[in-house]
C-alpha cells in the first residue's frame, strides 16, 4: 500500500499547549509581541516537507539537531468537516523567537514525518489522546490532549474565522513542550517514534549529511 | 506566449491570448476564440498533484519598509500561505465589517518550471517557468506580532487575487526592470518598479532552494512597493506589471 501523504496544505499551531503558553505568558506583552497572540499563530507546512513513512529524515544545509514535534494532524473533508487524523512529527529546526514567520526552522525537505494511514472517526474521538514519543526506545515524552489551549473544536473554530480548510488540508494542534520549555531533540543516528492507542505510528530515523 | 485558464460553457480550459481574445489550446474547443467578457479567470496555473506552496516576502522593497517604519531586512522576510487563497482575475475579495486598514499590495509571482534545489543565483532564470501578477491583501487590523505577518492577516479567503495571464520566463528578458501600478477606481496610488527590490527574483530562488526544494507550479510573491491605501466595499482595485498584465479585483461585503 503506498503510504499516504496530504493532498491539500498542512497548517501547524503554535503554543496550543498549556505549559508552554503559561511559561510565556509573562513575556508576551513585552517587546517585540507587546501582546499575548488572540487568534490562533498558524504557520505552513510546504509539500517539500512531506516525508512519507518508511523515509528517513535527512539533516543537511547546516543543520545538526531537530526538535521533535509529536502532534495529532486533522484531515479534512468537504465542508470543513473533520474526518479523520493522524500522528505526525512536526520537525523543526529550534528557535526561541516566535516574532517573525518560521519558513527556514519548518519547511525544510522532510521536516514532516508521516504515518502509513489516517485514522478515520470524529473530533469528540481524540479529546484525551494521549501520544507517546520513544527516542531510541526510550519512552521520553508523552503528549496528553486534555492540556490544549484551544481545545479541538475551539480551534476549528477559530481558525475557520478567517479561512476555509479545504478537503484534504490538515490541521495539527500543536506540539508540548518539557518542563523548561525546551523541546526533545534528535541527532543524527537517533530513531523517534510516535505512537498512540488506535493510530498508525510514525516511525523515523535521522540522518546526516556525509 | 500569455497563458490563461478560465471557465467558459461549463468547464475549465487553458488558453492562449491571441489578437485580444482567448484562444482556446485544448479539449473540444480547441481553436475556437471567445472574448474576455465571455469567462471567468481562474489562476492562471495548472493544477498540481500536491497543494503548490505559495512563498511571499514581506519587506521587500526599501521604499515599503520605510512605509510601515521598518528597517531593511538583513535576510528575506518569508512567509507561506496556502493554495487555498488564490483567486482569478476580475474576482471579488471580502472586506470583513468593523476593519479600519485593508490594503492591497502588487507583487510579481514568480512561478517555478523546474524541480530547484541548491540552485546558484547565476542559474535561477531557468528554473523560471513565468511569471503573473498577485495582489497580496492584507488586513492590518488582525497584525499580530507572532509569526509575523500572520495568517489571520495574510491568509484569508479570497485575498489573493492572481492573473490574469501566466507569461513565459522567455518573454520578459529583464524582470529586474518592470513598473508596477496599482489604481483604485482608476486613480494612481502605487507606483514603483522591480529595479528596486531588495533581494532580487535570482536571490530569491537561491536563497530557499539552499534550504528547501521548490516544484514545478510554485509560486515566489516578491513583494510590494510603497504607496499602500485602504480599500473599501466597491472600489475597483488594478494591480498592474508591465508586459506581464493588469490584474482587476472588486472589494465586496
Amino acid at each position: 500500500m503506498t503510504p499516504w501523504t496530504p493532498s491539500g496544505t498542512v497548517y501547524g499551531t503554535l503554543l496550543n499547549f498549556r505549559r508552554e503558553w503559561d511559561m510565556w505568558s509573562p513575556r508576551m506583552a513585552q517587546d517585540p509581541h507587546k501582546a499575548p497572540p488572540k487568534a490562533p499563530v498558524l504557520y505552513v507546512k510546504s509539500a517539500n516537507t512531506f516525508c512519507p513513512a518508511g523515509q528517513d529524515l535527512l539533516l543537511q544545509d547546516g543543520v545538526n539537531e531537530v526538535d521533535i514535534g509529536a502532534t495529532l494532524g486533522l484531515v479534512m473533508g468537504a465542508q470543513a468537516q473533520v474526518v479523520g487524523a493522524a500522528l505526525l512529527n512536526d520537525w523543526s529546526v529550534p528557535h526561541t523567537s516566535y516574532y517573525r514567520p518560521p519558513v527556514k526552522f519548518r519547511c525544510r525537505d522532510g521536516f514532516l514525518g508521516l504515518p502509513q494511514q489516517i485514522t478515520p472517526g470524529q473530533v469528540q474521538d481524540w479529546a484525551t489522546l494521549q501520544i507517546a514519543v520513544r527516542r531510541n526506545g526510550e519512552l521520553v515524552q508523552s503528549v496528553d490532549l486534555h492540556q490544549l489551549m484551544r481545545d479541538v473544536p475551539t480551534l476549528l473554530a477559530d481558525v475557520g474565522e478567517f479561512m476555509t480548510l479545504q478537503p484534504g488540508d490538515v490541521l495539527m494542534v500543536g506540539t508540548d513542550c518539557l518542563a523548561d520549555g525546551t523541546r526533545l531533540r534528535a541527532r543524527a543516528g537517533d530513531q523517534v517514534e510516535i505512537s498512540a492507542h488506535g493510530f498508525a505510528s510514525v516511525v523515523t530515523t535521522v540522518g546526516g549529511a556525509a | 506566449m500569455k497563458h490563461a485558464r478560465i471557465a467558459w460553457s461549463g468547464a475549465i480550459h487553458d488558453a492562449v491570448e491571441s489578437d485580444g481574445q482567448l484562444l482556446l489550446t485544448q479539449g473540444p474547443h480547441a481553436g475556437r476564440r471567445v472574448a474576455f467578457e465571455e469567462v471567468v479567470w481562474l489562476p492562471p496555473l495548472a493544477p498540481t498533484a500536491q497543494a503548490r506552496t505559495v512563498i511571499a516576502l514581506g519587506l521587500n522593497y526599501a521604499d515599503h519598509a520605510k512605509e510601515l517604519a521598518f528597517k531593511a531586512p538583513e535576510e528575506p522576510l518569508a512567509f507561506m500561505k496556502s493554495q487555498a487563497s488564490l483567486i482569478g482575475h476580475k474576482a471579488f475579495t471580502k472586506r470583513p465589517p468593523d476593519v479600519a486598514y485593508m490594503h492591497y499590495e502588487c507583487e510579481l509571482a514568480v512561478v517555478i518550471g523546474r524541480t530547484a534545489r541548491h540552485v546558484k543565483k547565476a542559474d535561477a532564470y531557468g528554473y523560471i517557468a513565468g511569471y503573473t501578477v498577485a495582489n497580496d491583501y492584507a488586513i492590518r487590523d488582525y497584525l499580530e506580532n507572532w509569526y509575523r505577518p500572520n495568517l489571520r492577516v495574510k491568509n484569508r479567503d479570497t485575498c489573493t487575487p492572481i492573473g490574469p495571464w501566466l507569461v513565459d520566463a522567455a518573454d520578459i528578458p529583464n524582470p529586474m526592470a518592470l513598473k508596477l501600478q496599482t489604481t483604485v477606481n482608476g486613480k494612481v496610488t502605487q507606483s514603483g518598479s522591480t529595479a528596486d527590490m531588495i533581494f532580487d527574483v535570482p536571490t530569491l530562488i537561491e536563497y530557499f532552494s539552499g534550504f528547501m526544494t521548490l516544484n514545478p507550479g510554485d509560486l515566489i510573491l516578491t513583494g510590494t512597493p510603497d504607496g499602500i491605501v485602504d480599500c473599501q466595499p466597491g472600489d475597483v482595485i488594478v494591480t498592474e506589471i508591465e508586459g506581464i498584465g493588469q490584474l482587476t479585483n472588486t472589494i465586496i461585503v
